[in-house]
């Protein structure tokens, strides 16, 4: 099993989780976050006091997928996701140990 | 034929006599109606004064602090609508508009004893002496609500209402006194030596605040943080909808000062209506000049600082000097909010200095160019005509006695808010501890929290 993690702009959250139940991924976690990586902040001012906002308002993604489906999973994401523009984000992924299910104890790909 | 004679005058005697007694009930009957109609939008002023502190002021500010101090900064404009309200039924009042010295008031009026539903012919003939105290009531709440505004998310709630209840009684009261109350120092329509115009409180209201709140800024010191960490306001939806219930709450704030609802008090609403809108261009156009972008802070800020410098002036003058006092008053406060400020470093948080202090005193100054009794003919010369005002009506000299009561209120202010600051350190202190400031006004000094995640 593989976990990604999927840092994204907010906006093309609804996209992207059209894309995942099309290829039938329903599981996921998603929290609002913010970050940035090479993408500059921008610029504020309030009353001539200028303040430099370079932590932008992003969406975290999280999920678990079996790893044969890995590759198919990636891709779909990233083309749901991408707009070509500086800001698109990124994704990370881990190995994951076990999986349980708290319902039944189901183990493993199963249990996701 | 002498007979006749008698008879025919005793008719005629007795018709005039039941003419002059329908002539009375008419008279009578017309000073019902426009006592009703003064009262009716004299009330109706008062309830918009009021509505101009909570939650005009209360949301404008509030939404300007960080969002840990988002209740106390509304606690401290609500608070004062009930702690002042009852400082003035008991003395405030009788303070400011009892008779004694040029200086403050007597007693009289103290406990309201006398002021009933009987006009005072003093001040306002034709509305009973309690719409005028209320109404006045309601300045006097709003006045030292603005203050908070620099002192914003570092003050202890216990030294702000003290500080708040000295300050009506030290510096409100006896500066309203002087400009409105009989007999005061600058009420050029009571026999004052130094007549200074001020219609609806550019000195009593925004100067007083303004500059104390300066004296404040200062004397606090800054808050933790500033001016490295980042202290941007939390809701600008926040304080658009508070600035723009201070715009409406306003004309009851001016042509309400019209103490009627005649021609004046039309004259007073619009020049306060145009004042608002040229501040906003002004602003603007100076934001834009200056490089940045036309922000929303700065058209509703412009919009305040224009009503500000208007407000002594708007009973004076004509509408195009209005559009004038406005723009200047947009692009002045702009200057002293974006550029004056930050040279000199102090950290007057929510700009009631560079807004209150600065436009009340350029509104007052300006009054005394453009105030004229084409606008306003209440003073009459000795021969009964009406009395020349400002430059405009060749009166010059005017522009002297403005800058005197100004100077007087900016004594008042340093001087009696030192005084009340130091009093209010010695007996509770007034910053709060500093591990508070960081956890926010809201939970330290209320308990609460203005947005709560959890619920």
């Amino acid at each position: 099993m593989k976990k990604i993690e999927a840092i994204i702009q907010p906006f093309k959250l609804e996209e992207v989780k059209e894309a995942l139940k099309a290829i039938g991924i329903d599981g996921m976690t998603v929290t609002e976050v913010r970050g940035h990586g090479r993408q500059k902040g921008h610029k504020e001012v309030y009353r001539g006091q200028e303040y430099m906002v370079d932590l932008l308002p992003k969406v975290k993604l999280e999920l678990v997928v079996p790893s044969s489906r890995l590759e198919e999973v990636i891709k779909t994401l990233t083309a749901a996701a991408r707009t070509g523009k500086i800001g698109d984000g990124k994704l990370f992924l881990y190995d994951v140990a076990e999986a349980v299910r708290i319902r039944n104890d189901d183990r493993g790909e199963a249990a996701l | 034929m002498l007979k006749k004679t008698c008879l025919f005058l005793a008719a005629a005697s007795a018709l005039l006599a039941q003419d002059a007694e329908k002539l009375a009930a008419l008279e009578s009957a017309v000073q019902a109606a426009q006592s009703s109609g003064d009262n009716a939008w004299m009330l109706t002023s008062s309830a918009l004064v009021l509505m101009m502190t909570g939650p005009g002021l209360a949301l404008f500010y509030s939404g300007l602090v960080r969002k840990k101090n988002v209740l106390g900064t509304m606690m401290q404009s609500f608070i004062l609508m009930a702690v002042v309200t009852v400082l003035w039924a008991l003395v405030g009042y009788s303070i400011a508009f009892g008779e004694a010295t040029p200086y403050f008031g007597d007693l009289r009026f103290a406990l309201m004893n006398g002021v009933g539903g009987e006009p005072n012919g003093d001040y306002a003939g034709t509305i009973p002496h309690q719409t005028f105290m209320v109404f006045q009531l309601m300045f006097a709440i709003i006045t030292p609500a603005l203050i908070s505004g620099a002192f914003a998310e570092r003050m202890k709630f216990s030294a702000m209402l003290l500080f708040c209840s000295l300050w009506l009684l030290i510096v409100y009261a006896p500066m309203a006194h002087m400009v409105w109350g009989k007999g005061g120092l600058f009420n050029a329509f009571s026999g004052g030596k130094l007549p200074c115009f001020d219609f609806a409180g550019g000195t009593v209201v925004h100067i007083t605040s303004g500059v104390s709140a300066l004296v404040c800024a200062l004397y606090l010191g800054k808050r933790v943080g500033y001016p490295t960490e980042t202290m941007k306001p939390h809701s600008l939806v926040l304080s658009f909808i508070g600035a723009c219930l201070l715009w409406v709450g306003w004309f009851g704030f001016n042509a309400g000062s019209a103490l009627g609802s005649g021609s004046l008090a039309t004259s007073a609403f619009v020049a306060t209506h145009f004042g608002a809108a040229a501040a906003t261009v002004g602003w603007l156009v100076a934001e834009c000049l200056r490089g940045g972008k036309p922000s929303v802070l700065g058209g509703i800020t412009g919009a305040v600082a224009g009503l500000v410098a208007i407000t002594p002036a708007s009973g004076f003058v004509k509408p195009m000097p209005a559009l004038v006092i406005g723009f200047a008053a947009g692009i002045v406060c702009y200057l002293m909010v974006a550029v004056v400020k930050h040279k000199f470093g102090y950290d007057d948080s929510l700009d009631a200095f560079g807004v209150h202090g600065a436009g009340g005193t350029l509104g007052a100054l300006l009054t005394g160019v453009f105030a004229t009794n084409a606008v306003n003919n209440a003073l009459k010369d000795s021969a009964g005509n009406p009395a020349p005002l400002g430059l405009v009506d060749g009166n010059g000299g005017q522009i002297l006695n403005q800058a005197i009561g100004s100077a007087l209120a900016w004594g008042l202010a340093i001087v009696g808010t030192l005084v009340i600051l130091k009093i209010c350190d010695a007996v509770v202190g007034l910053r709060v501890a500093p591990e508070h400031e960081i956890q926010g006004l809201d939970l330290s000094q209320h308990g609460e929290e203005g947005y709560s995640l959890e619920s």
